[in-house]
């Protein structure tokens, strides 16, 4: 077990590292940390604070993903989540504000959940509902405008510091390590597992699958929630037209680029955080280099293209035909 | 019997919906509000129609939305900057157009890859050149814009049907003659119906995949032509989460999302669903546009639930036969919820 997981993380932990490598040529002081205020900045604090939103995501779609599903809906629900968050921020307080937001989060995982997992619809129609109509909902809630709060506590929550590093990691190395807790320290990692392997056999082996997958939905909800009242606190408001736009394309690349297959199955928490923090280490160093931030939609194209031709079960054929190949030879 | 069942629904929606908008704001039925309406979402039909044999396949693709962005700033590029007349651009964007749905359909095929993730992939690349081509919004000046959008067919009412309008109705008769009429159109179906079934049967799989994604590339550009004479102007912005809308619209018009089932006629239907919300929302002038957002969610949701239930009665009634006649072969055998497109 031990030996197994760095040798599956090898391809990422590389990617990372030649990135974060690329990133140090093109600015020279990009591992620089310098202390301020009781609180670390320096480039690569940066990559990691920038990638907390995906890195949250991520979490949550990894287990989605790996009982075979999708969740199209988790920037909506980032959206609706701070809406939530930065409209209570002012007049309540702290735990009040995030039990809401977190509250929110998770009817919208049970709705998710509930369409996938009772209805039997289509992970990805069924998530693309809530994708549709979660801004409407978010915007809703901020009545069409930009809510903006003043609450130092929430401000904290995006912007402060735990023992110097930036609150939101450690927020989101908190999730990581209660997922894989919950996860990998019991046998629900493995009955996920089963249930994105083979649904039916499963079943018939006497796994819930469904309860499985309405859990790993209402767990995506919760997650998004979490990173939804994030990027609201990073920004003092809620703009839900934009807040976790797009994001969820991110975390689900995020956790492509972690290997997990979008066939379900095996998958890995800490390499689809890995993955997120490679996107982020990526649109950073496009960033300091001072290339338009344009090219990053090309730089991420690239490399989904180079991940997915990497796993594609054809050029696994394919390698192993020429091996043989070579041995008959 | 299933697909015209789903239609009917549909178009009991947009006639009942547009009978209560008509009653609250009798001004809505006239022509040139209904000609208004094809006009503005005639990019949106033409797109939907080659998203449609793209999802009937069994397949989704996420880049349509972006390669209508790419075909605004290209055409506008080429006419304004680079001095290519209007037609020889667009017949230079339609073949890009045409080679990145080839190359999308290859990937997808030749490494067996999920055209979800493969489209996505798209979806960045064709967004991130056109941000590359320019970031500003390229107004195009040339007379045979200007004598485009001026040309429209008077209707009795005051309508005016626009060229574009046109052109989406020319499009999609066209489209769906090609679904429902030829070889291509029913091969389009049984991929969609089952992959493995369809190579058992000896239908070239790979070349049928290409084409199909090449066909709803081409029918982006044709949009995104479309969309830059609706705005007259070039903006690598332009048409960002129409994919969206389009998927919507095609669910909405009967489509299944697993493949199989579908028609063009369905989905023009589901377009004009979509404008009609917008129509209304615009009319109220209270509402807020977001309104439009939560109303396609719902109409999503319940004709989601719809189909499933029909899919439901469906599996109920052939499976009853199937222990006495042994007719059972027929039954349309559903994918798990877990499969992804």
């Amino acid at each position: 077990m031990t030996l197994r997981i760095p040798r599956r993380g090898m391809a990422q932990a590389l990617a990372l590292i030649i990135i974060l490598m690329i990133d140090r040529l093109v600015s020279p002081q990009f591992f620089n940390l310098h202390l301020q205020d009781g609180r670390l900045f320096g480039s690569v604090i940066d990559v990691l604070n920038r990638g907390t939103p995906v890195a949250l995501l991520s979490l949550g779609m990894v287990l989605v993903i790996a009982t075979g599903g999708i969740d199209l809906s988790v920037g909506a629900v980032m959206a609706i989540a701070g809406a939530t968050a930065a409209s209570l921020a002012d007049t309540h307080s702290l735990p009040v504000v995030i039990a809401s937001a977190l509250a929110v989060g998770l009817a919208c995982g049970l709705w998710n959940g509930i369409l996938v997992a009772v209805l039997r619809i289509q992970p990805i129609v069924a998530t693309l509902i809530l994708m549709v109509a979660g801004r409407g909902i978010a915007q809703l809630i901020t009545e069409g405008r930009i809510v903006t709060f003043t609450s130092p506590d929430l401000v904290w929550m995006g912007n402060g510091a735990v023992l110097g590093l930036p609150t939101p990691v450690v927020i989101a190395l908190g999730m990581l390590l209660v997922t894989a807790a919950v996860v990998r320290g019991t046998a629900l990692g493995l009955l996920i597992e089963a249930t994105g392997g083979n649904a039916r056999a499963s079943e018939l082996s006497g796994v819930g699958t469904r309860a499985m997958i309405l859990s790993v939905y209402v767990w995506c909800g919760l997650c998004a929630a979490l990173a939804g009242v994030i990027a609201a606190a990073d920004i003092m408001g809620a703009d839900a037209n934009n807040a976790g736009l797009w994001l969820e394309l991110d975390a689900i690349l995020a956790v492509v680029i972690g290997g997990t297959s979008l066939f379900g199955g095996r998958f890995s928490l800490v390499l689809a955080v890995a993955g997120a923090l490679i996107i982020q280490a990526m649109n950073t160093g496009i960033l300091l280099s001072g290339y338009p931030p344009e090219l990053n939609l090309l730089v991420k194209a690239v490399v989904v293209l180079a991940v997915l031709l990497a796993q594609s079960p054809r050029l696994g054929d394919l390698s192993r035909f020429t091996a043989r190949w070579r041995r008959t030879k | 019997m299933k697909a015209s069942t789903s239609v009917a629904i549909t178009a009991f929606v947009l006639v009942a919906g547009f009978a209560l908008c008509a009653l609250q704001f009798p001004n809505i039925a006239s022509t040139r509000v209904v000609a208004n309406l094809l006009t503005d979402n005639a990019f949106l039909g033409i797109v939907a129609a080659g998203m449609t044999f793209v999802i009937i396949s069994g397949g989704i693709d996420l880049s349509v939305g972006s390669v209508i962005g790419f075909t605004t700033v290209f055409t506008a590029l080429a006419i304004e900057r680079w001095g290519i007349p209007p037609l020889a651009a667009f017949a230079m964007v339609l073949v890009l157009c045409a080679l990145f749905g080839a190359a999308m359909g290859t990937v997808i095929h030749v490494f067996e890859l999920p055209p979800f993730i493969v489209t996505l992939a798209g979806m960045f690349l064709a967004r991130g050149v056109s941000f590359l081509l320019s970031t500003e919004s390229i107004p195009i000046t040339t007379p045979i814009y200007s004598a485009v959008s001026d040309f429209a067919i008077r209707l009795p009412g005051g309508g005016r049907l626009t060229a574009i309008a046109i052109a989406m109705l020319v499009i999609l008769v066209l489209c769906a003659l090609l679904l429902h009429l030829t070889r291509f159109g029913a091969n389009v179906y049984a991929l969609g119906g089952s992959r493995a079934a369809t190579a058992l049967m000896g239908i070239p799989v790979g070349p049928m995949t290409i084409r199909i994604y090449m066909l709803s590339s081409v029918l982006a550009g044709l949009a995104g032509i479309v969309f830059s004479f609706y705005t007259a102007a070039g903006y690598s912005l332009s048409a960002v989460g129409v994919e969206l809308d389009t998927i919507a619209a095609v669910v909405i018009g009967g489509t299944l999302l697993t493949g199989g089932q579908g028609s063009v006629i369905g989905t023009f239907l589901g377009v004009l669903i979509q404008g009609m919300i917008q129509t209304y929302i615009n009319f109220d002038g209270t509402l807020s546009s977001w309104w439009t957002k939560i109303a396609t969610g719902v109409l999503l949701f319940v004709f989601i639930a719809l189909q499933q239930g029909l899919m439901a009665l469906a599996r109920r009634s052939s499976l009853k036969p199937a222990g006495a006649k042994l007719a059972g072969a027929k039954s349309p055998e559903v994918k798990p919820a877990g499969a992804l497109t």
